[in-house]
């Protein structure tokens, strides 16, 4: 008898391996080198070093700062835009949306490099507000990813549930913040989700908007830089934490079809 | 008055999203060094962009990088998809589990982790490009097997019964029955590793050949520098990938109408 | 509560265009009675379901008022109406519980909070869902969710309660459940009922009055009994129960002529006028063939429970035949109808209709002559796939032995000619009418198919015609 019968199931097993070699197996190194020293001893100096720097706690607040604001900043323009496209009976509608979406397939450095020279010629020279600049450029970049997954979900919503809201009493603005809103809940989850975090570690945006202040990300280069894995592990370390956090916190309030990256496809 | 609005926040945030690079486009064409400057028409920035073996090297470069790793990622999704649908619900939450980590994680903390994995515990040479392409597969294969699922879910679970009733063995009923019920998501999921891998920053840095750059790590090092031919000729670059994207969607969106018409007929 | 006498709700003249032209409902006029159980009944694409969202507010007609107790509401927008909606798949809020989900309409009001909770459980005591108040609306099978549909609306005390088509999504013994069980609560609560089905038995169960409606018209208003046993015209007659219907002509006084016989009847019209004849498959008697006003041969039949369903072929015609005594396929049967049973209108229409068959070779034949078209051409969203099977938009393969073709086609484009040989078929002229600028002929012929034929010019009765039928004039349908 054949030992090795086809199945579909098999099929996993190259993927399943590949994602324990090349993911979990890293976050376990990564786990190992954060609490050790150079010389293979257990040590939590790297974590205690952390938080009890102010330099390295100032750039915890500074990435926070600028994630809080990058986010709040896309939303406002996301939230009615995405809300205009849904509502509106266009018959070109899906060209409208393509717009939005087409500048994520652009290389964001090149894209940040056009914002740049605007940037620019609108300040003459970019040291003069490096806050707005960060926020600017960082807006710039994830705006679309907050778009796409709040579009998804106003779209897909039931348009008999706002009719149900009015024809239950309810004015325009009612039905609004009672319906529409708490039911885009999983849109916006999925769209703070794809510009928070990424906004807290992309400091190749700042790099190239002459912002030279840390971000928890521009940490783990400079100690890539100076080869010093066990610091640069502490701080991946600290925002898997945060990930796994915000992931925690809103658990059960995202759709199931459009699970952070899901709103990509 | 409220459709007024509408109209202009479209049409604003539309603004905020091409200008830069619609002026960067414009600027192209010309000889000028900065934006505001007027100067006349020039095709130098295009003459640079094809002609310095550097520039040439490094598209050329990035895109096999791209194609290289989209392909291996697809396959390597693509049957971790299958293979996990098929299991147990045990099974299939695990990798579904392992394959969200990517995802959600910080680019940064990916590619520090799987350098530390590769290139200092198990001391590969970043000269093998195995770092590199291991990175973006790890990258992309996840977004693959995301977009892989809900087809599979979709599909009517009786037609491989129905192919192995008919006297399919399993593996002839996957390739020619399965796959091709599948093969929107597979495209799709391919599609989406292509521009993932183009538009990656941070897996490449942390895990690229010191003598390799893609777009973006080479854009990102010539804005640091002062060199202005090589500034305005990445004007050029951006202004051809800008038109290559134009055209990829515009062929897609008229073959996506054409079909819908032949459905409608 | 019986039916008042004041009317709550008025349609005046209600027309509603959209932008791309389409017309849902023209000219539609309608008034409705304090506590009445009234439902718009229809095939989907009538306009039924437009008319009820204009009632509702969230339509608003291009023209036309409605009054609700004398003022005109057209304008108002849904949420200052004090009409409330049961959706067709209820549009319940799924973020909230049911008790919120019923106390949204009552909090839009600023009602109290312990007014709110009492009329609630109230409100669910009546849809028999007591103690459902902290559910979430995922956790309830669709006849609970229905209740809470019911309920959600019944809570705000509506002076109208609308439902479109709420019953849809049930299996078919909950929908006969819900069916008593609403009529319960509308004779209960006094509220007025505008229902709106596609189902022609729910409509003749449920309601007091039944408004019929095809293509954004009304066709007929009237209690269930009125449009069963006195439908107005031909689209009634098939829409509400199975019935037979035939074109025909008055032929004396009390008699009439279809089906390819002479009946007797109780309608006093004209001779010589064109009419459309109705007779209910249950009326039909079957007799020996010598004592039958019109005999055929049995084509099939088929146990229904209750009784058989007969189909006997009598020349051309086709009667479908309801009776608790079974017969057997071939035999050669006798069928008359009472005079009472038969039901005659004047027809509007004097549109020829015929059935083609399919040959083997795909090409549509009557009376054993081949009519040189592609049936492609007439099923709309129909194929020919690689083995030469002809497949409709879903993908079936289309039985040419099963499938017949209806062909209609005007008097007026039908030519009389002296070659019988020529036409599609051939016939004696029976009867004759002068129009004023024309002559309208009937055509009986051979295979007992009556045609109706304008023409200019004086034949004779009793001549031998053939009848020339272009088949650009044509127009096709399927026939099931």
């Amino acid at each position: 008898m054949n030992v090795f019968r086809f199945s579909r199931k098999t099929l996993g097993i190259p993927y399943a391996l590949f994602l324990l070699l090349f993911v979990v197996a890293p976050l376990i190194v990564l786990f190992y080198y954060a609490f050790t020293n150079g010389q293979g001893q257990f040590t939590i100096a790297n974590f205690t070093g952390f938080f009890s720097d102010p330099n390295t706690l100032g750039t915890l607040c500074y990435s926070f700062a600028i994630a809080l604001v990058t986010t709040l900043v896309c939303l406002m323009i996301a939230y009615p835009t995405a809300y205009i496209l849904a509502k509106s009976n266009l018959k070109k509608k899906s060209v409208l949306v393509m717009l939005f979406i087409m500048p994520m397939w652009i290389n964001f450095s090149l894209r940040i490099t056009a914002l740049k020279e605007i940037l620019t010629l609108i300040e003459g020279n970019l040291a003069y507000y490096p806050f707005v600049n960060a926020v600017c450029g960082m807006t710039y970049d994830f705006l679309p990813f907050m778009i796409l997954p709040l579009y998804n979900t106003i779209s897909k919503l039931d348009d008999s549930l706002i009719e149900a809201a009015k024809d239950l009493g309810a004015n325009e603005r009612a039905a609004f913040f009672k319906i529409t809103l708490p039911l885009s809940v999983p849109g916006i989850i999925s769209g703070v989700s794809m510009v928070f975090l990424p906004a807290m570690t992309n400091y190749v945006v700042l790099d190239m908007l002459y912002n030279s202040t840390y971000i928890m990300g521009s940490l783990i280069g400079s100690y890539f830089a100076a080869y010093n894995w066990h610091g640069g592990s502490m701080i991946a370390l600290i925002l898997l934490a945060i990930i796994c956090a915000f992931t925690l916190l809103t658990r059960g309030m995202e759709d199931d079809d459009q699970t952070i990256g899901g709103a990509l496809l | 008055m409220i459709k007024k609005f509408s109209t202009l926040f479209i049409v604003l945030v539309l603004v905020f999203m091409y200008a830069p690079i619609l002026i960067l486009m414009a600027y192209s064409f010309t000889s000028a060094t900065t934006i505001g400057a007027i100067r006349g028409f020039s095709l130098h920035n295009y003459v640079t962009l094809f002609t310095t073996p550097d520039l040439r090297n490094m598209i050329f470069g990035t895109v096999l990088l791209a194609l290289v790793s989209a392909t291996l990622a697809t396959i390597l999704g693509t049957m971790g998809a299958i293979g996990a649908f098929y299991s147990s619900r045990k099974v299939d939450s695990f990798i579904s589990t392992m394959n969200q980590i990517p995802v959600v994680n910080a680019d940064v903390v990916t590619g520090f982790s799987i350098c530390i994995l590769l290139v200092v515990v198990f001391g590969v040479s970043k000269d093998t490009f195995i770092p590199l392409v291991v990175g973006h597969v790890t990258l992309c294969a996840p977004f693959v097997y995301l977009s892989v699922v809900p087809k599979l879910k979709q599909m009517d679970p009786s037609i491989y019964e129905a192919a192995l009733d008919l006297g399919a063995t399993p593996p002839v009923a996957l390739r020619k029955i399965v796959i091709p019920q599948i093969a929107s998501g597979i495209v799709s999921g391919f599609a989406l590793a292509v521009t993932l891998s183009l538009d990656d920053y941070f897996v490449a840095t942390y895990t690229k050949p010191a003598t390799f750059d893609t777009i973006s790590t080479y854009v990102v090092n010539a804005t640091k520098g002062a060199q202005t031919t090589i500034k305005t000729a990445l004007w050029a670059l951006s202004t051809v990938i800008f038109v290559v994207v134009i055209l990829v969607v515009a062929v897609a969106n008229l073959r996506a109408d054409r079909e819908e018409e032949r459905a409608g007929a | 509560m019986a039916v008042g006498k004041e009317k709550i709700i008025e349609l005046k003249n209600i027309t509603k265009t959209y932008d791309n032209g389409f017309t849902a409902v023209s000219d539609f006029n309608l008034y409705v009675k304090r506590g009445e159980f009234i439902t718009f009944l229809g095939p989907s694409g009538c306009g039924k379901t437009t008319t009820l969202r204009m009632i509702a507010g969230f339509e608003l007609p291009s023209s036309g008022t409605i009054l609700l107790d004398g003022k005109n509401i057209a304008d108002l927008p849904p949420y200052e109406r004090p009409i409330n909606t049961v959706f067709q798949r209820y549009a319940l809020f799924p973020h909230m519980n049911i008790y919120e989900n019923i106390a949204f309409g009552l909090r839009q009001k600023k009602m109290p909070e312990d007014v709110i909770s009492k009329k609630v459980k109230k409100v669910l005591d009546l849809v028999d869902l007591e103690g459902f108040e902290k559910r979430s609306v995922s956790t309830l099978s669709g006849g609970q969710q229905q209740r809470i549909a019911i309920a959600r609306a019944l809570v705000n005390e509506p002076e109208i309660l609308l439902l479109d088509e709420p019953l849809g999504a049930l299996d078919l013994k909950m929908r006969k459940e819900m069916q008593l069980e609403l009529k319960e609560m509308h004779r209960n609560l006094g509220i007025t009922f505008i229902y709106v089905t596609h189902d022609q038995e729910e409509a003749l169960t449920m309601s007091d009055t039944i408004v019929v409606m095809s293509e954004g018209r009304i066709q007929q208003i009237g209690t269930p009994e009125d449009i069963y046993n006195e439908p107005k015209n031909a689209f009634v007659a098939d829409f509400i129960g199975e019935s037979n219907i035939f074109n025909g002509i008055m032929t004396g006084k009390l008699r009439a002529r279809f089906c390819g016989g002479e009946f007797a009847c109780v309608d006093d019209i004209e001779e010589g006028t064109l009419i459309t004849a109705v007779v209910r498959p249950e009326d039909v008697i079957i007799t020996a063939p010598e004592d039958g006003t019109i005999r055929g041969h049995v084509t099939s039949v088929i146990f229904k429970g209750i009784h058989y369903e007969i189909t006997v072929e009598s020349g051309k015609s086709e009667m479908l035949v309801q009776s608790v005594r079974s017969q057997k396929v071939g035999d050669y049967v006798g069928m008359k109808v009472d005079p009472d049973n038969i039901h005659i209108m004047i027809a509007e229409d004097h549109t020829n209709y015929f059935a083609a068959d399919i040959n083997a070779e795909h090409r549509l034949e009557y009376n054993n002559k081949v009519l040189d078209t592609s049936v492609t051409k007439i099923i709309p969203g129909s194929k020919r796939d690689a083995s030469g099977n002809i497949i409709d938009s879903r993908g079936d393969v289309i039985d040419p032995t099963k499938t017949k073709i209806m062909i209609a086609i005007q008097p007026q484009d039908i030519q009389m000619t002296d070659q019988v040989d020529e036409g599609l078929v051939d016939g004696h002229i029976s009867n004759l009418i002068y129009k004023g600028d024309h002559y309208s002929y009937v055509i009986h012929t051979d295979i007992e198919q009556d045609f109706i034929v304008d023409d200019e010019y004086l034949w004779n009765m009793g001549d031998h015609v053939g009848l020339i039928m272009p088949i650009e004039k044509m127009s096709f349908s399927l026939k099931k």
